[in-house]
């Protein structure tokens, strides 16, 4: 009998063959496509070209510490310091097209979407100029009202059926709408899982330890479309369903005493210092605005709601919406604090941040620190700055905590 | 006894305090990280109060440094420490700025002394003590005379980098310029004050202020930070010590609960 996997194995199984995959596709004379990370990719799947995400990619060299090179190497080809270190390193890789986290193919095309911030148009410009090859762009409007206008989804409507004919064109081949429909169903049934997921953190203690979802994040950002993603996020949210009813936390050797959610993006050359800070201190992070950045929910077939779904990320919401979010999360999660990572790449996401957080603890009272980091950038981050920043965290929390306490 | 130690990036500082919360002895040495500068200042802080080490109930560590420190009971956080610290000299204080040698922190307080929120500067000198330093330097003045020679400006000028290496040679070329060493000096205390204001400005100033750490003994810094904030700053009486007053709180606080 075969022995079933679990959602970790199976997690690693397929993003190994999802590098693979494309590296072959491309070896064979296939179509290989370079997207962001939220970017419709049914259209993609649908036509069965073959796509990696540079920033997932970056992220991965980021975490094996080795970006600096990468990053070096665009800076002297005379990229600023200031630009995001996503497209450093991903433009230093063009150069290098090597690293031990893994290689990924050069594109034929750029797919690219700025529903996530407006530095992906001018990186990707740059790589389709350089290399001569096609982009495809998704202007997905910022929504400075609530909800998504009407008007923009009208827009990003019309775009993604120009797309359609944009690929047609770049592949030769004829698009099939039925299989469309297909993987229009089968991603939003993967994102409801992945929600379904991140949600079982909501039972005290959480089952899930939080860092995990950095890690299940690049399998949500390249697997969205398939049925190995969908079946990996179900497995992963019975798993975790399952240790919630065992009323099992998140570790084995220490107890969850303090529930927080981390805004932005990992510090990935520091993952494993940041995480641990956190752990010493009983910090469970147990959610983030990343669950729903890809929950890309619509109806299979409706054009419409999957333009309204792409245009309804966190990071394309106003600072209300913003807001809102994390209120819900400190509710949903009963969360105690709040860790802000000031992140140097990410202007869009530093933009709001000091005005969120002032919202946020106007409306909960929960404490909540920033602490300046990078994603990928090794150099834009102290240890012990951060753990300063923590450490009042929890004395903030505790002082909450012991206050609770005696009142009841 | 109870001592409290507070290791900075240049100073470190230590507090004993008795069982009634009077201070017995304080001391303050320039030397911050790094086993030698907090050692002494232990060895002088027990030698002033007449104590040895085994007379101390329970010590608490907070700084920079305070990870590094072995020998301490417990270790807090700078930030609950200069609140403890503060609230204890002054009931009245909201907000604390403190500027060190290599940060600046605001804390936000509430009626009890609980740390509401705050904001720190860390990652760059400017609007730090570390400016400072730099300015005296090109200024060829001795950093505890800056403030007095910034005292006799007949002029206001700016200096609008705030990176310390961009405004070290914008400094220089206004010197070259024939702008007064004075008037240059009055723009240098201007800019950390304008800096922290920012800072403060991000979690809000509520009365009253007081100041702490070492630069609070600058009475340029503080004076230009009045106008920038547009609140009355108050300095406490020996401001490098709050942070080390606020561990010994602590540790008096371990022990008596
Ligand atoms: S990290 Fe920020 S700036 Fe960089 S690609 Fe992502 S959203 Fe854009």
């Amino acid at each position: 009998m075969k022995e079933s996997k679990t959602s970790k194995q199976l997690l690693q199984e397929l993003l190994n063959q999802h590098y693979e995959e494309a590296l072959e596709a491309k070896k064979s004379g296939e179509l290989v496509a370079w997207s962001t990370s939220i970017a419709p990719q049914e259209f993609l799947e649908t036509m069965d070209i073959k796509v990696v995400y540079p920033e997932n990619h970056a992220a991965a060299i980021g975490a094996r510490k080795c970006a600096q090179e990468f990053i070096d190497n665009s800076e002297a080809r005379g990229y600023s310091i200031d630009l995001c270190s996503y497209a450093r390193v991903n433009i230093g890789y063009m150069d290098i097209k090597e690293s031990v986290a893994g290689n990924i193919p050069m594109p034929d095309f750029i797919f690219c979407c700025n529903n996530i911030c407006n530095t992906v148009i001018k990186w990707y410009e740059n790589i389709a100029k350089e290399l001569h090859i096609p982009m495809i762009l998704f202007d997905l409007p910022f929504n400075h009202t609530y909800e998504v206008p009407d008007h923009s989804v009208k827009y990003i409507r019309g775009q993604f059926e120009n797309a359609i004919v944009q690929l047609e064109e770049i592949s030769g081949k004829k698009f099939d709408y039925d299989r469309f429909k297909e993987v229009m169903k089968i991603s939003s049934e993967t994102a409801k899982w992945w929600k379904q997921a991140s949600n079982e953190a909501a039972a005290r203690p959480s089952p899930l330890n939080g860092f995990d979802l950095f890690n299940y994040m690049a399998t949500i950002v390249c697997m969205r479309g398939k049925k190995e993603g969908l079946n990996l996020f179900k497995l992963w949210a019975e798993e975790l369903h399952d240790k919630a009813k065992r009323k099992e936390g998140p570790w084995k050797d220490a107890e969850e005493k303090y529930r927080v959610m981390w805004d932005g993006i990992a510090c990935w050359p520091y993952l494993s210092d940041t995480y641990k800070v956190l752990k010493k201190n009983g910090i469970n992070m147990v959610t983030s605005t990343y669950p729903d950045s890809w929950s890309i929910i619509y109806d299979s077939n409706d054009l419409d709601g999957m333009a309204r779904a792409y245009s309804s990320n966190y990071a394309n919401r106003n600072l209300e919406f913003g807001a809102d979010n994390i209120v819900k999360l400190v509710e949903d999660f009963s969360l105690d604090g709040i860790i802000f990572h000031s992140n140097r790449s990410c202007k869009l996401m530093d933009f709001r941040q000091y005005e969120v957080q002032r919202k946020v603890s106007r409306r909960t009272g929960i404490p909540s620190v920033i602490f300046d980091g990078d994603q990928t950038d090794p150099r834009a981050f102290s240890l012990a700055q951060y753990e300063t920043r923590i450490q009042a965290l929890v004395e903030m929390m505790e002082q909450k905590k012991k206050e609770r306490a005696n009142r009841e | 006894m109870f001592l409290g130690v507070d290791i900075g990036s240049t100073t470190s500082k230590a507090v004993i305090l008795d069982s009634k919360l009077n201070i017995l002895s304080a001391s303050v040495i320039n030397t911050g990280t790094g086993t030698l500068g907090p050692e002494k200042t232990v060895k002088a802080v027990l030698s002033k109060a007449g104590l040895n080490e085994k007379e101390i109930q329970y010590s608490v560590v907070t700084g920079y440094g305070r990870m590094t420190y072995q020998k301490a009971d417990k270790q807090i956080t700078e930030i609950s420490c200069h609140a403890r610290g503060t609230f204890f000299l002054k009931p009245n204080a909201r907000t604390i700025i403190d500027i060190g040698g290599q940060d600046a922190k605001v804390i936000r307080l509430d009626e009890d002394g609980r740390v509401k929120n705050f904001a720190m500067n860390d990652k760059c000198a400017a609007g730090t003590g570390r400016f400072l330093e730099v300015m005296a330097r090109i200024l060829d003045c001795r950093i505890n005379r800056l403030s007095v020679l910034s005292q006799k400006a007949t002029e206001e000028i700016n200096i609008s980098n705030t990176c310390t290496v961009f405004a070290e040679s914008e400094v220089i070329s206004q010197l070259a310029a024939g702008v007064k060493r004075e008037n240059v000096a009055k723009g240098a205390h201007k800019a950390v004050a304008k800096r922290v204001a920012g800072l403060a400005g991000r979690i809000g100033v509520e009365p009253d202020v007081v100041m702490t750490g070492g630069v609070a003994l600058n009475k340029s810094v503080v004076d230009a930070l009045e106008q920038e904030i547009k609140e009355k700053v108050t300095v406490l009486k020996k401001p490098q010590i709050v942070g080390a007053l606020g561990a010994a709180l602590y540790a008096f606080e371990m022990i008596d609960m």
